[in-house]
């Protein structure tokens, strides 16, 4: 007969051991990430940093919001060495709490000035176009938009899917506020709910709908089309569009690197920094991933559309906990995450 | 027409004396560190910058919460109404099958929310797997899978076997005598289910409805995917960026959940209680010209339930696998990526059960045999912190380890870990512990004490092996939930810490989906190897 105490007290005990034994330090150089980049992505970066400089990696992987969170959280009692964010937001909202070291000039200098953060304390290293994605048997390449205003048109009505209350259409939403003003992108919103634009959740459901044709267009990074066409090849029926040369609907989105203020490593975890954006890694990110590459010298893989124009980071936001939250306002008082 | 013949049936065992002092410490100790995540969103709450009452009584408050509200309450009734008759079908009938069924039947509570939700959808929505099998067996299934149906829908077939699994272990336990003098007297089945039978299942059925209300109101996936906003929605978006509306939402949240608790508990109090005086099967009703009724009822439930969303990875997995076998593209993980990752759900979330069934035991002796003050506080603050959206618990234990308690040193350990899982889902072994508490007759126990035994030598030969079911019952709960579990897992585990669920986001977020349906059918698969080991032969060996 199956007695718990027999089978449950050694496994107790065992993982009370496992837990404490953990906490026990080492000799080797050990440097603790805080990731909101997939492991899936850049975890073959890390190994690599690994083997080129005999230092240990420690990551914690989760969504940047969240990894975000746990840092303010942690505060000065925070483990973290490096925070790597997903979109500028994250990182801008722990700038403001302080939370950042600066970052050396040598790095910064690395990327253009759009693709850092103006008082120094982060740098972009790889970026994500927002595109149209759109379903190759239904829409001619003639027939897309010239820019992201013309979704409002009646030839549009029912036909696009908007991922409100994802955090990239956030951070784009908030960079296409900054730049054409709040009547103006309250219009344009409140005319896609009119025209009957509908809402998802994920970028990554929206390149789905599209693909099998439930939907015709989705506002989703440039990204998830990729990988959707990796993994099916001619199957998937979705393309990207991303718009016409400087439109806003083609912006891009920074991810972005952070040294933490309490980190007692400052000069290890610059050295992960610059690996990024180095040559090598740089190219690994356009070639097996997909993402534009930052670093100033080294172009996009051949099967990504055109640079995009302008970059999230590119407008310095002086509080962004409060031009994200009043995003969140108009987002939510458009109706969109009803439709 | 007659009332339940309740007097007979009930037994005096609630309120007979007073807790001992000890009993009333070790439950106010374990309460104390329930209500760590409870007690940070009320502070958070209390010091946010924001005009409480304005945000409140705001439209942007009260839409979701209406919403919230409407759904949770949908979902608990028709969980109910669902668990309660698989329960019964599984337990008290000659249905065929009823091994394989009592394993499948608790299995959809182990799909990680948004991934079973994801699977489901795009298996039955045009285009996928089950829609076309359907369709080539003559089935148009032209569903529109969003808003209050959808989420309606996908909840109340992955969080029936809260109600299930309770109910189960409940109407295997009771004593036949009842029953069989009723039929002698020539009640009529049915009969003997309201009038017998029914009374003496309330509880269990309401404690899981209560489980099945509360997961619906701290859910995040399946509502995120069928883009129905609730208030979990409104939390986690503003999660970051704006705090203060986030945890005054939060606590929105809280105060529901503690008023559906107090009426549960009401709910709870009324239903009458057997203790377990034999050890023979269950009576058995004979389903008659009713079978294959009940067998495509059953098959349908669990076919929609499981084994759509498990084609739905299947096919997404098959194919990934194809394309491995023919060169095209490889399979990005190998057996280490599954092995460690499986080893550690199942050590873990067993682990989490012990420890949940062990800090409930107390707090079930406080509840089923004593009447008190401290047992509704107790029971209040426990079974809130099942309604606290996961990541509020992460982040409250993160908080309170490094800057309130004298724990510091043990941040980032499993110990940590074990706590949130259990501080999050201990309510869930709480009703079941309870019940199987209140069985143990009073009798065997002063027969023992006559005989000489002690107090510990009593607890482990006569009332253990007679709680056995019901502790198992609760354990597998917990189980189930843990092997699923994200934003704790995420965010408390030891750096490098992998379970399946991690790997399931982590290549589902990349949108590898072949590897993530791959690892959510391994999940599948050894949670149904555990619930059988654990659960199953546990519960079935008095029936």
């Amino acid at each position: 007969m199956f007695r718990p105490k027999y089978f449950f007290t050694p496994l107790l005990a065992f993982s009370l051991l496992f837990g404490l034994t953990a906490c026990g330090g080492d000799d080797i150089q050990t440097l603790t990430v805080y990731s909101g980049r997939s492991e899936k992505l850049i975890g073959p970066i890390f190994e690599a940093f690994e083997a080129s400089t005999g230092i240990a990696l420690e990551v914690r992987y989760g969504s940047s919001n969240d990894l975000a969170l746990v840092l303010e959280t942690e505060g000065d009692k925070t483990p973290a060495d490096v925070f790597l964010s997903r979109s500028p937001g994250p990182v801008g909202y722990l700038e403001d709490q302080n939370a950042l070291a600066p970052l050396s000039e040598d790095i910064l200098n690395q990327v253009s000035a759009g693709h850092r953060s103006p008082d120094g304390n982060w740098v972009g290293f790889a970026g994500r176009g927002r595109v149209l994605v759109y379903n190759i048997d239904e829409t001619t390449e003639a027939e897309l938009p010239a820019s992201v205003f013309d979704l409002t048109d009646e030839r549009f009505r029912g036909q696009v899917a908007i991922p409100g209350s994802n955090s990239s259409f956030q951070d784009w939403f908030t960079i296409f506020r900054l730049r054409n003003g709040d009547d103006a992108v309250i219009n344009w919103l409140d005319g896609m709910v009119a025209n009957g634009a509908r809402f998802y959740p994920k970028n990554g459901a929206i390149v789905e709908a599209v693909g099998r044709n439930e939907i015709q267009f989705g506002l989703v990074n440039h990204y998830y089309n990729f990988q959707k066409v990796a993994a099916n090849g001619d199957a998937q029926r979705s393309a990207n569009w991303g718009f016409s040369e400087g439109d806003d609907g083609g912006l891009m989105i920074i991810a972005s690197a952070a040294v933490l203020n309490q980190s007692d490593h400052q000069d290890l975890a610059q050295e992960l920094i610059a690996f990024l954006l180095s040559d090598e890694q740089q190219t690994y990110l356009t070639e097996s991933v997909y993402e534009y590459p930052l670093a100033i010298g080294v172009y996009p893989a051949a099967v990504l559309p055109d640079t995009p124009a302008d970059t999230v980071g590119a407008i310095p936001i002086d509080d962004v906990s409060s031009a994200f939250t009043r995003t969140m306002e108009i987002i939510e008082a458009s109706g969109i995450l009803d439709q | 027409m007659s009332e339940p013949i309740k007097q007979t049936v009930d037994q005096p065992r609630v309120g007979t004396g007073r807790p001992t002092p000890a009993l009333t410490f070790v439950a106010l100790a374990i309460a104390a560190l329930f209500a760590v995540p409870g007690g940070y969103v009320l502070w958070r709450t209390a010091t946010a910058q924001v005009d409480h009452l304005d945000l409140l009584t705001s439209a942007a408050t009260l839409d979701p919460l209406w919403r919230t509200v409407q759904l949770a309450v949908l979902v608990s009734t028709t969980a109910a109404l669902l668990g309660t008759g698989l329960a019964w079908l599984t337990t008290r009938t000659d249905l065929p099958l009823k091994r394989f069924w009592r394993i499948v039947v608790p299995l959809p509570l182990v799909y990680p929310s948004f991934v079973g939700a994801a699977a489901f959808l795009s298996g039955l929505t045009p285009g996928g797997i089950v829609h076309d099998l359907a369709g080539a067996i003559g089935f148009d299934l032209n569903l529109r899978l969003h808003g209050l149906f959808g989420a309606w829908l996908v909840l109340t077939l992955f969080t029936y076997p809260y109600v299930y699994l309770p109910v189960a272990a409940r109407l295997a336990a009771l004593p036949r005598g009842l029953e069989e003098n009723a039929r002698l007297l020539g009640d009529r089945p049915r009969t003997v289910f309201r009038r017998i039978v029914f009374p003496q299942i309330t509880s269990s059925v309401a404690a899981g409805a209560l489980l099945v209300f509360l997961y619906t109101v701290s859910d995040f996936g399946a509502v995120h995917l069928m883009r129905f906003e609730t208030l979990t929605q409104t939390i986690f978006r503003t999660r970051l960026f704006d705090q203060d509306r986030s945890f005054t939402l939060a606590f929105l949240l809280l105060a529901l959940a503690l008023l559906v608790i107090a009426t549960e508990r009401t709910v709870a109090r009324r239903g009458a209680r057997s203790a377990i005086i034999s050890n023979q099967p269950a009576l058995q009703v004979p389903l008659g010209r009713m079978k294959p009724l009940a067998l495509t009822a059953i098959s349908f439930v669990v076919g929609l339930a499981l084994f759509a969303p498990a084609i739905s990875l299947a096919d997404w997995g098959l194919f990934g696998w194809l394309r491995d076998q023919n060169g095209t593209t490889a399979l990005r993980m190998d057996w280490s990526d599954v092995i460690v990752p499986t080893w550690n759900t199942i050590w873990i979330s067993l682990v989490a059960a012990a420890a949940a069934i062990a800090a409930m035991l107390p707090i079930a002796y406080l509840l089923a045999r004593h009447r008190s003050r401290t047992g509704d506080l107790v029971n209040t603050v426990v079974v809130a912190g099942f309604a606290i959206p996961g990541l509020v618990v992460a982040l409250s234990l993160i908080f309170w380890t490094l800057h309130a308690s004298p724990f510091e040193f043990l941040i980032g350990s499993l110990p940590v870990l074990v706590f949130a899982y259990v501080v999050h889902f201990g309510a869930q072994a709480l009703r079941t512990s309870q019940v199987a508490v209140s069985t143990v007759p009073k009798q065997m126990d002063d027969a023992a004490r006559l005989l000489g035994a002690r107090k510990f030598r009593r607890f482990f030969t006569v009332d253990l092996p007679l709680m056995t079911p019901g502790l198992a019952a609760g354990g597998g709960l917990v189980m189930l939930s843990t092997m699923k579990e994200l934003p704790a897992t995420l965010l408390v585990a030891p750096i490098g810490f992998r379970t399946l669920a991690v790997e399931i986001w982590s290549t589902y977020e990349a949108l590898y989906l072949p590897e993530t349906a791959l690892l959510a059918l391994v999940l599948v698969g050894i949670s149904a190897l555990l619930t059988w080991l654990l659960v199953v032969r546990r519960a079935s060996h008095l029936a």
